[in-house]
Formats: structure tokens, sequence, C-alpha cells
């Protein structure tokens, strides 16, 4: 559906070569823009540098996932296989889960059998710690999304295969409709378009 | 030192000293690379696939085939009666597991120790672990007898409140190659992310783009996004590095926990490891060498890739054959009469002494000629030494578990262990399986990482041609003067004004 409102997002200007590229990006950071992105078919060694972008949180979210799976492996096995808990005074939590130790293999009731244990509390803490980093990401660069304005653009499609692209938002304080244009082409644009999306 | 460098580099000027061998050839440009690759997908499939995909399909239906008999008559159609009770299933698992092994070993650890040259490979063997542990998870759902009841596997209470038990390799194996599975699973698919960005962007609107777009989930190759992704592959290649190790250390902690002769062994779990990479690594080479050739993608998958290989074929296969001898070794050497009972019988003159040489021949001597680089770069010599591999690792299994089962402690519960039609075709047809899943993956995912092909090319480096060509550092960031023959010529350039 198309309506004749429309809304600028923002310039997406093309660059020849990934070096253009990243001498581009080093230009628009020290002018000052912040909402501002480059687009590549590839990750571009050091383009964070080039762009100011800081290192991502994501470890930080998977350490606390790995944690999770850790103590949730332990939690249910010392709940299901021993008497742990109720001899450090919370033998509630047993008759909760309505689990008792179970005797097998000659091996101890107490706590002492946690080694037995260390296997599945390894793979769980992989495993909550492999969802993190899914999940994660995911929240962190605010995907999955059904469209976007840049997807109006006919060229932008070949980001995907051997485009590198900048484009600056609008909602850029610094944007400005002719002089962030005659920026971009100062500073070796190929092909600038105004992106405009449907309101 | 300078006498060599000089000696090596006659031309003067024709510097190539610190050049690497370039990983995709013929200099391709950004645009072939993803036309190739997608071509495969885009393209009419040659006839050749057709040719292998109908009688996998049925080799499948072989499969599930015998598991509906198995199921509708009983165990007892399986050879397996006491005391091998473990027999050709848990050989097939344990076969299956180790091919999948090789996949998350070359994107996780090589991607940690920056062996750049996985791109190529990565995604076919990630896409090959999936299937080849697929396969695997077959047979242990099946051995437990009543394949409805398999639910006790997980870790919910039964009807009597009891438990698993946590405290058994058995139920540690559950957790390991489900856990292997999904985390495999996650790791392939967000590398696939882009690529299947790619393939969005190329195909006419229709239900292929919205099926593409929707699984590239709104791509759009942000900076921004590709440094969190960077961190979220870097992560995920941290998680499967440990992960992968341990997976057939728990496969084989099922034995090495165990008090049978011949099983109860500490070099099982490095021993399992070494063997599940090297068994994984030649079906790697068996599947893409056919690849690249019907496929054309000899620029992208060089005889780098393959020497690279065959190299760590030779290396695990070496290994391999070291815990052969230390076992036998310390079967003598730890003068437990039954443990070296049971190494002679599996290699002197027990009634399985055959598959032991089998074993022996296929996994420790066959692959000894990669030690020639001329091996190592014959395409033939690399394919026949590959299904040596895939079949002496199959009988490596087969020896530890069957053989092993055969002879057990006291004579008489001596029985020789015969397959029955059912076990053979069972495993037969999980061939099938495997090449079913890996001719729809050629079929409808890029078989080749495009974003990641493209990022190892020189002009993805964005100081390509920049000064410090050919590696020469002008100063060196110690402070040391170059010696003379780091330059063309000998010859110091002078030094470029800022």
């Amino acid at each position: 559906m198309s309506t004749t409102l429309k809304r600028v997002h923002g310039y997406l200007a093309e660059f020849d070569s990934v070096k253009a590229l990243y001498h581009a990006a080093e230009e628009v950071r020290d002018a000052g823009y912040t909402r501002w992105d480059c687009h590549t078919p590839f990750p571009v060694h050091g383009l964070d540098a080039a762009m100011g972008v800081k290192r991502s949180k994501l470890p930080w979210f998977v350490f606390f996932g790995g944690i999770t799976g850790t103590t949730v492996a332990f939690v249910l096995q010392t709940l299901t296989q021993t008497n742990f808990w109720s001899s450090i005074g919370l033998g509630f939590l047993e008759t909760i889960a309505e689990t008792y130790p179970t005797v097998v293999q000659s091996k101890p009731t107490d706590i002492w059998t946690l080694p037995a244990f260390f296997p599945v509390m390894f793979e769980l803490t992989i495993l909550f710690s492999a969802f993190t980093v899914l999940f994660g990401l995911l929240a962190l660069i605010g995907l999955p999304r059904l469209n976007h304005p840049l997807f109006t653009s006919k060229r932008f499609a070949k980001f995907s295969d051997d485009g590198f692209f900048v484009c600056i938002e609008a909602r850029d304080a610094k944007f400005a409709q002719e002089g962030t244009k005659e920026f971009l082409e100062k500073i070796g644009a190929k092909n600038i378009e105004l992106v405009e999306d449907d309101i | 030192m300078a006498a060599t460098d000089s000696a090596s580099h006659p031309e003067p000027g024709a510097y190539t000293a610190l050049d690497r061998e370039p990983l995709v050839l013929n200099n391709r440009s950004f645009s072939w690379i993803t036309n190739r690759i997608c071509g495969i997908i885009e393209n009419k499939q040659p006839f050749l696939w057709w040719i292998l995909f109908i009688p996998s399909v049925a080799l499948t239906g072989l499969t599930a085939f015998c598991f509906t008999y198995l199921i509708s008559t009983g165990v007892g159609v399986w050879g397996q009666k006491q005391p091998v009770a473990w027999a050709w299933d848990i050989t097939n698992f344990v076969f299956w597991i180790g091919i999948g092994h090789a996949g998350t070993l070359i994107s996780a650890i090589l991607f940690l120790t920056r062996q750049r040259w996985r791109t190529s490979v990565n995604r076919a063997a990630e896409a090959m672990t999936l299937f080849a542990v697929m396969c695997a998870g077959l047979f242990p759902a099946f051995h437990v007898g009543r394949v409805w009841m398999v639910w006790f596997l997980a870790p919910i209470p039964n009807a009597n409140a009891i438990w698993q038990n946590f405290k058994s390799p058995l139920l540690w194996d559950v957790f390991a190659v489900s856990t292997y599975f999904t985390v495999s699973v996650i790791f392939w698919y967000l590398g696939l992310v882009p690529d299947l960005a790619t393939l969005r962007d190329r195909c006419k609107p229709g239900v292929k783009k919205m099926l593409y777009g929707m699984f590239a989930l709104g791509w759009r190759g942000a900076n921004r996004h590709w440094s969190h992704y960077e961190t979220a592959y870097m992560l995920l290649a941290a998680l499967s590095t440990p992960l992968v190790l341990s997976v057939h250390s728990v496969v084989s902690f099922d034995f090495a926990t165990s008090v049978v002769p011949g099983w109860h062994t500490t070099i099982f779990p490095p021993y399992f490891v070494a063997g599940a990479i090297f068994g994984g690594f030649a079906m790697v080479l068996t599947l893409m060498i056919p690849v690249r050739a019907i496929y054309g993608l000899h620029d992208l998958i060089t005889p780098k890739h393959i020497d690279n290989m065959s190299k760590i074929i030779l290396l695990t296969g070496t290994i391999v054959g070291y815990a052969y001898c230390m076992e036998f070794f310390m079967a003598y050497y730890s003068a437990n009469p039954y443990e070296l009972q049971t190494f002679k019988m599996r290699g002197l003159y027990g009634p399985s002494t055959w598959a032991y040489y089998w074993m022996f021949f296929c996994n420790v001597f066959a692959p000894q000629i990669f030690w020639f680089r001329k091996m190592r770069t014959n395409l033939w010599a690399v394919m026949i030494v590959c299904q040596f591999v895939n079949a002496g690792m199959w009988f490596e299994r087969y020896v530890i578990i069957a053989t092993t089962l055969e002879r057990h402690l006291t004579p008489g519960s001596w029985r020789v262990y015969t397959a029955t039609w059912v076990d053979k075709m069972t495993f037969l047809g999980t061939f099938g399986l495997f090449m079913m899943l890996f001719l729809l993956f050629l079929r409808f995912l890029p078989v080749i990482a495009i974003g990641e092909v493209k990022a190892v090319t020189p002009e993805a480096d964005p100081h390509n041609g920049d000064s410090h060509e050919h590696g020469v550092q002008e100063n060196d960031v110690m402070g040391y003067e170059e010696p003379a023959s780091t330059y063309p010529g000998g010859v110091k350039p002078a030094a470029t004004p800022a």
C-alpha cells in the first residue's frame, strides 16, 4: 500500500570499495553524526573503530546466562539425588518438589557425590549460555523485524552482494536535507539517495 | 637466516616470502562469489543430484522399515544376545556422533585459532554435523527397547516420582548429545543469517523470498549489528570448543566408567576425541571433494584446504595409532590379567581379530601416505584414504564394543556375535538419511559461507594496497632495524613522508 505521505528516513550513500567506506566512516564519525550506520556484505575488520562503535555488552548477558545454567543443573541434581538441601536446613524444598535421595551405585547421598554431577552442570552451562547468545544478540540488534525503510531502496539490495553503504538517518541532530548530501558527496559517495518511508 | 632468505628469493623485487597463499584463487570479485554460490541453489540441479537423491530417499525408507519391523516384532530381530548387549546399534551411534565432530571443530576451534581457511568448508561441515548427529540419535533412541518410553531420558520424574539417575554416564550422554545438537544448530543458523539475507535479496517476490526473508530475520548488514554479531559468533565458538571436546569424552565415559576389561581405561576420552575429529574430517573430505567438482567451486575450495584437512587427518590418525598401542601396553603394564586377556583376544587370537586388523590398517597405516605432499594434493589418493578412514572408524567402535563383550570375564558366557540383516540394513539406511539431508541442504541453502569467504579476500581489507606492501614493516614496532634481506632486492626503501 502506498500513500502520498512520505517520511524521510535518511540519506543512503554507496561507496566503491571497503577502503572508501572505511575512510568515509572515519569522516562521518569525525563530523559528529550519531544516528548513522554502515551496511556491508560482511563484517569489515576495524570498521567499529572507524565508526566509533563501542564493544558489545553481549558477553555480560552470556556470563549470567551461563551461571543460571550451572545453578539449574546443581539444584536439579542435588534436589533429586541427595539429601543436601535438608542437611542445610532447607528440607522443605524436597517436600515441595516431592523428591528423595536416590540410592544407587553405592554412591553417597550427601553433597560429596557432587563430582558425578559435573558433566550435567557443564553441559547446562553451555546450553544456557548458547541460548543467551542467540536471544541476547537478537535483543541487542532489534531483530527480527518484518520490514525496514531501507528496503524501499532498490539499490540497497546490493548490500548483501558487493555494495558498501553509509546511511545517515534523518533523526540525527546534525542531519540537514542539503548539508548532509553535500557532506556525503565530499567524502566520496557515488550514489546518494534520499530514502523515504511510507507513513 | 639472511643467507637462506635471499637464497630462496633469487629475483630482486619479486619478494613473496611474507605473502600467504590466497584463500580464494584467481582474484574473484565479491559478486562472483555471490553468484557462484547462490547459483547452486538458483539453477537447476545437475542430473547427478537426482541420481544420488532418489536412492538416498529409498535408503531412508529402508531404515524406517527396519525400525518399524524392530518395534512391531521385538528387539530379538537385532543380533544382540547376552553378554553382547551393545553391538551394532551403539557402534553406529558412536560412529555417527564421531563424524558429527568435524563441523564444530572447524567452526569453533579453527575460528578461535584464526585459521582463516575454515571459511570455505565450515558451512558444509556444520550441516554435516547436524545430519550425522540426527543419524546418531536414532540408535540409542531405539536401543532403549521400548521407543515410546524414550521420554524417560528427559529430566522429568516418572509416575512414581522417581527421577533419572544423574550419576550415570548414560544420562550424562543424553545431556551432552542434546546440548551439542542444540548448540550446533544455533551456531549454524547464526552463521546462515547473513547468507539467507543474500538469497532473499536475489529472489523474485514470492513464497521463496518470503521464506528466506523470514529466516534472514530482516538482516540488513548494518555494522552496528555486525559488531554484536561478531561478538556472538566468537562467544559461540568459545562455548563450542570445550563442548565439542566434552561430547565425545562423555560418550567415552559410557565405556570408561564401567568395570568391563577393555573399557575401563583413562585413555578413552582423549582417544575418542582424536578419533572423532579424524573420522569427521574424512567425512568432510568425502563430501566436499565431489561437491567442489560437481558445482565448480575450485576457486573457493582450493588444494590448500584439502591439503590442510589431510594434515589434520594424518595428525589425528597418528594420535589414534598411539592410543591403540598405548592401550595394549597398559593392558600388559597394569598387570591386570583380565585386561591383558581381553586385549590378547581382541588383537591376537579372538573371534574378531579381523576387525582389529582392519581398524589398525585403515586408521593408522592408510593415512601415513599423507606425509607426502603429492598424496595430499592428489584428490583420488585423498578420497581413497578417506574411505579407509570412514570404514576404519566404524571398525574401531565395533572392536571396542562388540569384540570386548564377546569375551567377557567368565568363559562360560562367551559368545560370538553376528549381526542380523536388520542390523545391517538399518545402518545402511542411515547413510541414505545422511545423504538425503545433505543433498537437500545443497539444494536450498548456501553450501559455502558467502559472507565469510568474501571477508577473507584481499579486497575485504580496508588497508588493502596501502603502504607496508608485502607485509614488510618499514618501522619495526620494537624499534629494531630490519635486516637488509627483508626488503626487495636487499635495499631499504626511502622513508615515505607522512
